[in-house]
C-alpha cells in the first residue's frame, strides 16, 4: 500500500502504527510501584510527611517543655518512650524531629541542585578552558571525604539550621555539576539543538528551553536520592555537635545527648537513630523506583 | 608514566596548598577566636580583657593574615607545627600519635572491606534469591542507610553492655597490649567497614550477575568446568573491575566514618582531634589537622589511582 502523508487518513494510520497509544502516567505508576520495596518506601515517606504536618496534633507533650521532676523516666506510663535528661518527652521530640529532618533534607537537596545545575550548564556550554577548570575543581572537591568538607564548612558558618543546610549542600554540589555537565554534553549532539541553533537561538535560550527540560528526569532522581544522603549527613554533623544544636528537636543531636545515658536509658539514643534509618531508607527506595520509572536506560545500575 | 606521576603530584600539592589557605583565611574571617576564649575563661585569674591585645601579639595574630600564612607554611615545611593556643600541647607530637591510631584502624578497615564486600557480593549473586542473598541485601541496605554513630551505639549497647563481650570504648596501641588492642578495635572496625562493605557488595552483586550472562561463562559451563573453576577463573576476575574503581569512594567513606567512630568510641585519633579543634576554634590545631587530613586524603587517592593501573593494564596514563 502506498502511503501518502498528505492524505489525512493515511497519516493517522501511520501515526497509530508508529506510536502505540501509551498513557504515560499509567506507565509511570505501573513501573514505579512494581517493586514491593519501593511501595514500602513510598508508604513510609507518606507516613513521615503526615507526622511532620500534624506534629502538633499527634505529639502528646510539648517537645520543648522541661519537666525537671520527671527526668530520665522509664518508657511506658505517662511518657510513652520515657523522658530525656531535662524531662522532655522523647516521643514528642521524635515527632518534631521529623519536621527538622524533612525540612533540612528537602532544602539541602534543592539548594545543591540549584547551584549544581547552573554551574553544570555553564560548564557544559562554556567548553574549552572554562569547562576544564570547573570540572577539575569539581573532581578536587569530590576527592575530599564529604564529612570532612561538611565539618570545615559547618564550623566556619557556625552551628544552626542555615549553616548545616549550606555545608551539606556544598558537599553535594559536585555530584549535580557532574550530572548536568554530562547531560549537556550528550544532549548537545541532538538534532533539535542543531535546529534551534540554526534558527539563531542564543546559547542561553537553548540551555533553558531545550537542554534543561531534558535534564529534568535524572535531576529529579538525583534530588530524591540526595534528600536521604542530606538527612544522614545532617544527623552525623549534629551528633558531632556541629549541626543543629539543642534545644531544637533534631535526631542527630538527640542521639548524642542520649548517648551519655546509654546504660540506663538506651532508647534516648537508639530511637532517633532508628528514625533516621527508616527515613533515609525510604528516600533511597523512592529514588530507586523513580529511576526505574523515569529513565529506563539506567535500569539495573547501582548508585 | 613518569609525566603522569609528576602531573598528579603537582595537582596534589596545589590542592593541599589551596585547602590550607582557604581554611586559614576563612577561620580568621569569622567571629570568635581562641584569644577571646582564653580571656573570657580567665576573667578572675591572671588575664583580664585588657590582655587581649597583648596575647594576640604574643601569638602573632595581630599581623596581616597573608604574612601569618607564609610564616606558618614555612614552619610546617621545617616540620614545626607549633603549640595549641588553648591547651598548650605540642601539635606535631600529638598529630604523630593520633595519626598512628587513625591509620592502624583505617587501613585494617580498608583491607577487611576490600575482601569481605566483594566476597559477599559474589555469594549473593550466585545464590540469587536464597536466604543468604536476602541477608546480604538487608545488611547492605542497613550499611548504606543507617547513621554510622547509631551502628556504633547499638554495638556498644548489645555487644559491650548487655553481653559484656568487648570493651566499651578507648584504644590501646597493639605494641602496648596486643590482646586488649585487638579487643578494643573489633567494634570500631566493624562500624567503619560496614558502609564500604555495603556499597562494594552491592556493586559486586550486580556486576557478577552481568558477567554470568556473558557468552564465555556459558562456554565455560558447556565445556564441563567445575563450578569453582567457572566462578574463580571466569566470573570473579571479570566482575572485579567495577568494584576496584569503587575503591576511591570506599576510601572516602572510611575516612569520614572514622571521624564519627572516634567520637563514639572515644578513640584518640586524628578525626576526634579535628572535631575538637574545630569546635574550640583553636587556630594552629585546626590548620595543622586540616593540612594532615588533606595530605592523607590526597596520598591515599593517589595510591588507589596507581593501583588501578597495576591491576588493570588496559588503563593508560596520559
Amino acid at each position: 500500500m502506498d502511503i501518502d502523508i498528505a492524505n489525512k487518513d493515511d497519516f493517522e494510520l501511520l501515526e497509530e502504527e508508529l506510536l502505540p497509544p501509551v498513557n504515560e502516567v499509567k506507565r509511570f505508576i505501573r513501573v514505579f510501584f512494581r517493586r514491593k520495596i519501593v511501595v514500602v518506601g513510598f508508604i513510609l515517606v507518606i507516613i513521615f510527611l503526615f507526622i511532620a504536618a500534624f506534629a502538633g496534633l499527634i505529639s502528646p507533650y510539648d517537645p520543648y517543655e522541661q519537666d525537671l521532676y520527671n527526668v530520665l523516666s522509664d518508657p511506658g506510663g505517662a511518657h510513652l518512650l520515657g523522658t530525656d535528661a531535662l524531662g522532655r518527652d522523647l516521643f514528642s521530640r521524635l515527632i518534631y524531629g521529623t519536621r527538622t529532618a524533612l525540612a533540612v533534607g528537602a532544602s539541602t537537596a534543592l539548594v545543591a541542585a540549584a547551584i549544581g545545575t547552573v554551574i553544570g550548564l555553564i560548564a557544559g556550554f562554556a567548553e574549552g578552558p572554562a569547562q576544564t577548570i570547573i570540572m577539575r575543581l569539581t573532581d578536587a572537591m569530590m576527592a575530599i571525604p564529604s564529612l570532612i568538607l561538611q565539618i570545615i564548612i559547618a564550623s566556619i558558618l557556625k552551628a544552626g539550621v542555615p549553616g548545616v543546610v549550606f555545608a551539606v549542600a556544598i558537599s553535594l554540589v559536585p555530584g549535580f555539576i557532574r550530572l548536568t555537565n554530562g547531560q549537556v554534553l550528550s544532549l548537545k549532539q541532538n538534532d533539535y539543538v542543531l535546529a534551534a541553533r540554526s534558527m539563531g537561538s542564543s546559547r542561553i535560550r537553548i540551555a533553558i528551553f531545550h537542554i534543561l527540560p531534558n535534564c529534568l528526569s535524572p535531576l529529579i532522581v538525583q534530588i530524591t536520592m540526595m534528600m536521604g544522603i542530606a538527612i544522614l549527613a545532617e544527623a552525623s554533623l549534629s551528633f558531632l555537635g556541629m549541626g543543629i544544636l539543642p534545644p531544637t528537636a533534631a535526631w542527630g543531636s538527640m542521639a548524642y545527648d542520649g548517648y551519655r545515658y546509654l546504660t540506663t536509658q538506651p532508647l534516648l539514643s537508639i530511637a532517633p537513630g532508628l528514625a533516621i534509618m527508616f527515613l533515609v531508607f525510604s528516600f533511597s527506595m523512592i529514588g530507586d523506583g523513580l529511576r526505574d520509572a523515569l529513565d529506563p536506560k539506567l535500569r539495573g545500575t547501582t548508585s | 608514566m613518569i609525566n603522569y606521576i609528576i602531573q598528579r603530584v603537582v595537582h596534589a600539592v596545589i590542592i593541599i596548598v589551596l585547602v590550607s589557605l582557604a581554611v586559614f583565611l576563612l577561620i580568621r574571617m569569622l567571629p570568635g577566636d581562641p584569644i577571646e576564649i582564653i580571656v573570657s575563661q580567665n576573667t578572675l585569674a591572671s588575664y583580664g580583657p585588657e590582655y587581649y591585645d597583648q596575647l594576640a601579639h604574643e601569638y602573632g595574630l595581630d599581623r596581616p593574615v597573608m604574612i601569618q600564612f607564609v610564616d606558618w607554611f614555612g614552619n610546617i615545611i621545617r616540620g614545626e607545627f607549633g603549640n595549641s593556643i588553648l591547651h598548650n600541647f605540642n601539635i606535631g607530637e600529638q598529630i604523630k600519635d593520633r595519626l598512628t591510631v587513625t591509620l592502624l584502624l583505617g587501613l585494617t578497615a580498608f583491607v577487611i572491606s576490600f575482601i569481605v564486600g566483594p566476597l559477599l557480593g559474589i555469594i549473593s549473586a550466585i545464590r540469587r534469591g536464597t536466604w543468604i542473598d536476602n541477608l546480604v541485601t538487608v545488611v547492605a541496605n542497613i550499611g548504606i542507610t543507617a547513621p554510622t554513630f547509631w551502628i556504633g551505639i547499638l554495638l556498644i549497647y548489645f555487644v559491650g553492655l548487655k553481653a559484656g563481650l568487648l570493651p566499651l570504648y578507648g584504644y590501646t596501641l597493639p605494641w602496648t597490649d596486643l590482646g586488649l588492642s585487638i579487643r578494643q578495635s573489633i567494634m570500631p572496625i566493624i562500624v567503619i567497614a560496614l558502609s564500604p562493605i555495603a556499597s562494594s557488595a552491592r556493586q559486586m552483586r550486580s556486576s557478577v550477575l552481568e558477567v554470568l550472562n556473558e557468552d564465555y561463562v556459558r562456554t565455560a559451563w558447556a565445556k564441563g568446568l567445575k563450578e569453582k573453576a567457572v566462578i574463580y577463573k571466569h566470573v570473579m576476575k571479570n566482575s572485579l573491575m567495577p568494584v576496584i574503581t569503587l575503591q576511591g569512594t570506599m576510601l572516602r567513606q572510611i575516612i569520614g566514618g572514622q571521624v564519627v567512630v572516634e567520637t563514639v568510641f572515644v578513640i584518640p585519633g586524628l578525626g576526634k582531634m579535628m572535631v575538637d579543634a574545630f569546635l574550640s576554634n583553636d587556630y594552629p590545631v585546626v590548620q595543622a589537622v586540616t593540612l594532615v587530613m588533606t595530605i592523607v586524603v590526597v596520598i591515599s587517592s593517589l595510591v588507589v589511582d596507581f593501583l588501578y593501573g597495576w591491576i588493570d593494564p588496559r588503563i593508560q596514563y596520559e
